[in-house]
């Protein structure tokens, strides 16, 4: 076989300056980036190449009958339709945490959009229309679609025989996973409240919608293995469920990530990797599957729907009392990420805040509906938007400033959490919040100019359907809390491979991980990293693949933190190595060499008073040194199934927003003029990837207040809006101004004092937009997406 | 049928085309031009976005028998048709200087360049601009931004804030909030008045 065209090359980035940690340097994939030459997963091509396709049920729930393949078959440009009768291993299952998850559906299909049957063809129409002479008979079943119905005592299971470890926990088989978590005695701590607010909120389900569709090319190789192209999250997180259901051993699945058109969580479960893989392997020849948009709604899981109920007590003088909550998650058809997802919700359902009496139960539930699992604030989110509510009512209540009242209870280094851990590093909260506030606001009637109102920035926009009347300014806050890495005693490791060398007389640096870039960034940084501990120039980032150990997930805003620490803790390992080196060759030229600090510095070895002892060209000569390392960060534990009591998370992750919106309340059209945000990020390496991470979030968050909604009917559990033209991402019209103030308060357990930045943001984005609505016109507004109906009336 | 249409400055055929087929097809799986992108195939996102006789479409809109006879540019093209321009030479790309040849753009791989600033690699004035203000994250909206901004700015060298959002309206974007595109494009058309 000949490589696929595409793939990824390495990538040698230089520095003028020293283009070190703090510096913001520029992306060393950037040229490629905007010349169109980056090859991302869908764009990969091999020669004499198939097309794959995927047929997916028209229904929720029901049982398969028959599949007639035969005409499909028949067709000609057809080389392979493969249903569940035709996969080759015992495994036929996958899934993150609970293998659940049928690579073709088997007997059943439990949502709609649920993979069947897939073809391989010589041309992707060809491969389409194949597909749809796929002749599948359905019966179907009654669905279920909230926790009325999942826990109904006659309900269907969605999942019969389940033996998965959360089994013996859980009060229902339709439960994924519970977590109770009790601290202090809330009902007595309730008695000592002058007000009490009860709230019950609705948040949508949110889609990751990145821009590159689900994507991939599977080439076989000659040993009967496979090569996988692929855009992911997880290199080896996908090859532990692919290899068992192809047969393979995990060595003869060999893994290289293409260029990644975004993720936001949507790329941690599989999505066509194992159906490509499969084609490739039946039909011998490379298989590239593409999904198109209304495809890619179907293809990963979405950020969970969330009910919410919540009680906080405060006395007169606005200090906390209690907090009673019960979050249900509806996790969707198959468990994903969900348990994690219900231990995030539920130990961060308090909030930034100090509350020692706490009730709180969270739950995911087996639905009929969507499968929903990671997406960027995983389980932090709805909480978030529910206490943000919640604080603004009971401020009202006491009669305090809404945002005095938050930074009263504002919890700080010390505090501890509900699952009994403290937080052992800083958390300015109050200060995030003195900081939002303190931002100039934007003038009033903003969208006034000379020559009248310029409708541009006026809600509606050049629909044209205000010039100012009817329109009421809104202002709101919010803080969040966001973990940082994997919790609940997960093995959260990432590798590095660190190679330095001579190239062309001068000291060069490779940096070789499998950490998917999805365009945080991750590779601009591990060049920064390696300048700075090896004092080179000229760094070559490798392409990621399975050749060197993992890298974990980029997810749970840890790659800085978790990668960053593996490569500067492999740049260590090498520099040691180096210094050695260059004491055996030159350490009796001067005695510095055996009694002082040694740095690497400009392709030179110095000591730390800023002697020169050698230049690396001449300590390495022709050798080259190369250490690959695991790194981990502090162990964490699982929380406790009954009291939810542990320490159960790495470090924590602040950031404060402030709002400020125009409603034109007639027609409930909303235009959010403002968002600023404050966020403290312990160290920021990159200073331009920071702020761009902090708006992007932010812009997510905005999303989900007031645009975005996968609508899934509630009679068919059918999902009513797969496309953009239906589901709303905000554009550049819909985005207002950001400003960003960036905090930096070192967290000494995390290399350079860094705090995972990337989720934060979208946390408390949602409810400050919501807060500032709520403002603007008076409305309770339990539920986001807020709609125009919600604003009028009319809903 | 048989398409004959220019790309980039070249002459290109294109033969066997189904009725179906769409620009996009075309130039990603035939030309092998991937830079224009395949996000969401129904004109909403911008990011296939190409010029067709100067005019940013939806390539993926654009039916591939459309564009016989008439003048696509593409991302991969943006560089020297800015040059062109900046020359005050042909800007529409049909002079037939420069360009990828079919042959040449089939075979392209991705080069190990350095791309700390660009060197060695020729930009047109918004792309480094994208690179220096942080404007790309994972880069799939890149392409059809730039091919959009630039059309902006050849219209409207001095835009207003509001002149920006409205141009580039039609392109979505996940990661960046936006803020840094922005940037990028002030920073465009700041070069552009001072002749940097």
């Amino acid at each position: 076989m000949t490589t696929a065209n595409g793939a990824p090359t390495k990538i040698t980035q230089g520095s003028k300056t020293k283009g070190g940690i703090g510096e913001s340097t520029l992306r060393p994939d950037g040229t490629l980036k905007v010349t169109g030459e980056f090859a991302y997963s869908s764009d990969m091509w091999h020669e004499d190449m198939l097309w794959g396709q995927i047929l997916r049920s028209t229904v929720a729930h029901a049982e398969i009958v028959s599949i007639d393949t035969s005409e499909a078959l028949a067709m000609s440009g057809v080389y392979a339709v493969m249903t569940y009768d035709d996969l080759p291993a015992e495994m036929k299952h996958y899934g993150l945490e609970i293998q659940d998850t049928p690579v073709l559906a088997h007997g059943k299909v439990r949502h709609h959009g649920e993979p069947v049957a897939i073809v391989a063809a010589d041309h992707p129409e060809t491969a389409r229309r194949a597909a749809a002479k796929i002749k599948v008979e359905y019966r179907e079943l009654p669905v279920i679609t909230d926790e009325a119905s999942a826990t109904a005592p006659d309900a269907i299971l969605v999942h019969e025989n389940r033996t998965d470890h959360h089994i013996g926990h859980v009060p229902h088989p339709n439960i994924v996973h519970r977590q109770p978590i009790v601290r202090g005695n809330a009902d007595e701590a309730a008695k000592k409240a002058d007000f009490v607010v009860r709230g019950e909120y609705y948040f949508g389900m949110q889609d990751q919608a990145f821009l590159g569709p689900e994507s991939g090319l599977a080439v076989p190789e000659e040993d009967g293995g496979v090569h996988l192209y692929i855009a992911t999250q997880w290199l080896h997180s996908d090859l532990r469920q692919i290899a068992p259901v192809l047969g393979l051993p995990e060595d003869k699945v060999r893994m290289t990530l293409a260029g990644v058109g975004g993720a936001f969580g949507g790329r941690e479960d599989l999505s066509m990797q194992i159906h490509a893989c499969l084609l490739a392997l039946r039909t011998g020849k490379p298989v590239k599957i593409v999904y198109n948009r209304f495809e890619s709604f179907f293809g990963h899981v979405h950020r969970h729907p969330a009910r919410l109920f919540y009680e906080h007590g405060a006395t007169k003088d606005g200090k906390l009392t209690h907090m009673k909550c019960r979050i249900v998650l509806d996790g969707g058809a198959y468990a994903s990420a969900s348990p994690a997802v219900v231990g995030n919700a539920s130990s961060l359902s308090a909030g930034p805040y100090v509350i020692d009496d706490v009730d709180i139960e969270a739950i995911a539930l087996y639905t009929n509906n969507p499968p929903c699992g990671a997406m960027r604030g995983f389980g932090a989110v709805q909480a978030c938007f529910a206490y943000e509510a919640q604080m603004d009512k009971l401020a009202d209540e006491v009669g305090m400033d809404r945002v005095e009242f938050r930074r009263l209870n504002a919890m700080e280094q010390g505090t501890i959490m509900p699952t009994g851990q403290p937080v052992d590093s800083p958390a300015p909260v109050a200060e995030l919040l003195r900081r939002v506030k303190a931002m100039p606001l934007p003038p009033e009637r903003q969208w006034e100019s000379s020559e009248g109102a310029d409708v541009r920035q006026l809600p509606g926009g050049l629909s044209n359907t205000t010039h100012g009347e009817g329109v009421v300014r809104g202002v709101g806050y919010a803080v969040g809390i966001k973990n940082v890495g994997f919790s609940e005693g997960f093995d959260d490791y990432s590798t590095a491979k660190v190679r330095m060398e001579v190239i062309a007389g001068e000291p060069v640096a490779t940096v070789h991980t499998a950490m998917a870039e999805v365009g945080q960034g991750g590779v601009t940084v591990h060049a920064q990293i390696a300048r700075t501990e090896l004092g080179v120039a000229q760094v070559t980032i490798h392409p990621a693949d399975t050749q060197v150990g993992s890298a974990g997930s980029t997810s749970a805003s840890r790659q800085t933190y978790v990668t960053g620490g593996a490569v500067k803790n492999s740049c260590e390992l090498v520099r040691e190595r180096v210094l050695e080196i260059g004491r055996r060759k030159f350490g009796s030229y001067h005695p510095a060499w055996a009694t002082a600090e040694l740095l690497l510095e400009g392709g030179k070895v110095v000591t730390d008073g800023g002697e020169v002892l050698a230049d690396l060209v001449d300590v390495l000569e022709d050798e080259a040194v190369e250490i690959e390392a695991e790194w981990r960060h502090r162990p964490t534990e699982p929380f406790d199934l009954r009291t939810g009591q542990g320490n159960g998370h790495v470090q924590y992750s602040f950031a404060a927003h402030r709002a400020v919106v125009e409603v034109d309340t007639e027609l409930g059209l909303v235009k959010v003029v403002e968002l600023a945000c404050a966020q403290d990020v312990g160290k920021a390496l990159n200073p331009l990837s920071v702020i761009g991470q902090i708006q992007g979030g932010t812009t997510q968050g905005l999303g989900i207040a007031i645009m975005e909604e996968i609508i899934v009917d509630p009679k068919t559990a059918k999902v009513r809006n797969p496309s953009f033209t239906d589901y709303l991402l905000p554009t550049i019209l819909d985005t207002p101004t950001i400003p960003v103030d960036v905090l930096e308060l070192a967290d000494d357990h995390a290399p350079y004092g860094l705090r995972g930045i990337g989720e934060a943001p979208t946390l408390s984005s949602t409810p400050a937009v919501l807060a500032a609505i709520r403002n603007a016109t008076g409305l309770e507004l339990p539920r986001t997406p807020v709609r125009p109906e919600h604003l009028t009336g009319k809903a | 049928m048989r398409v004959n249409f220019t790309v980039n400055g070249r002459p290109q055929e294109a033969d066997d085309v189904w009725e179906g087929e769409s620009l996009l097809y075309v130039l990603r799986e035939r030309m092998g031009l991937p830079g224009s992108k395949n996000a969401c195939e129904q004109g909403e996102c911008g990011s296939c976005t190409v010029r067709l006789d100067g005019v940013p479409v939806c390539s993926c809109l654009v039916a591939a028998g459309q564009v016989q006879g008439r003048e696509v540019v593409t991302v991969e093209g943006l560089a020297e048709y800015a040059k062109d321009r900046a020359e005050g030479g042909c800007a529409s790309g049909a002079c037939g200087t420069g360009g990828t040849t079919l042959d040449e753009a089939q075979r392209w791989q991705a080069k190990g360049a350095d791309s700390q600033t660009g060197e060695g690699v020729e930009l047109a004035p918004i792309q480094q601009a994208f690179i220096d203000a942080g404007a790309v994250q994972c880069g799939f909206c890149t392409p059809g931004l730039l091919v959009a901004a630039d059309e902006m700015l050849e219209r409207n060298p001095n835009p207003t804030d509001a002149d920006i959002r409205e141009a580039l309206s039609g392109n979505l974007c996940r990661c960046t909030g936006y803020e840094k595109i922005m940037d990028a494009v002030r920073l465009a058309a700041a070069r552009q008045s001072e002749g940097v």
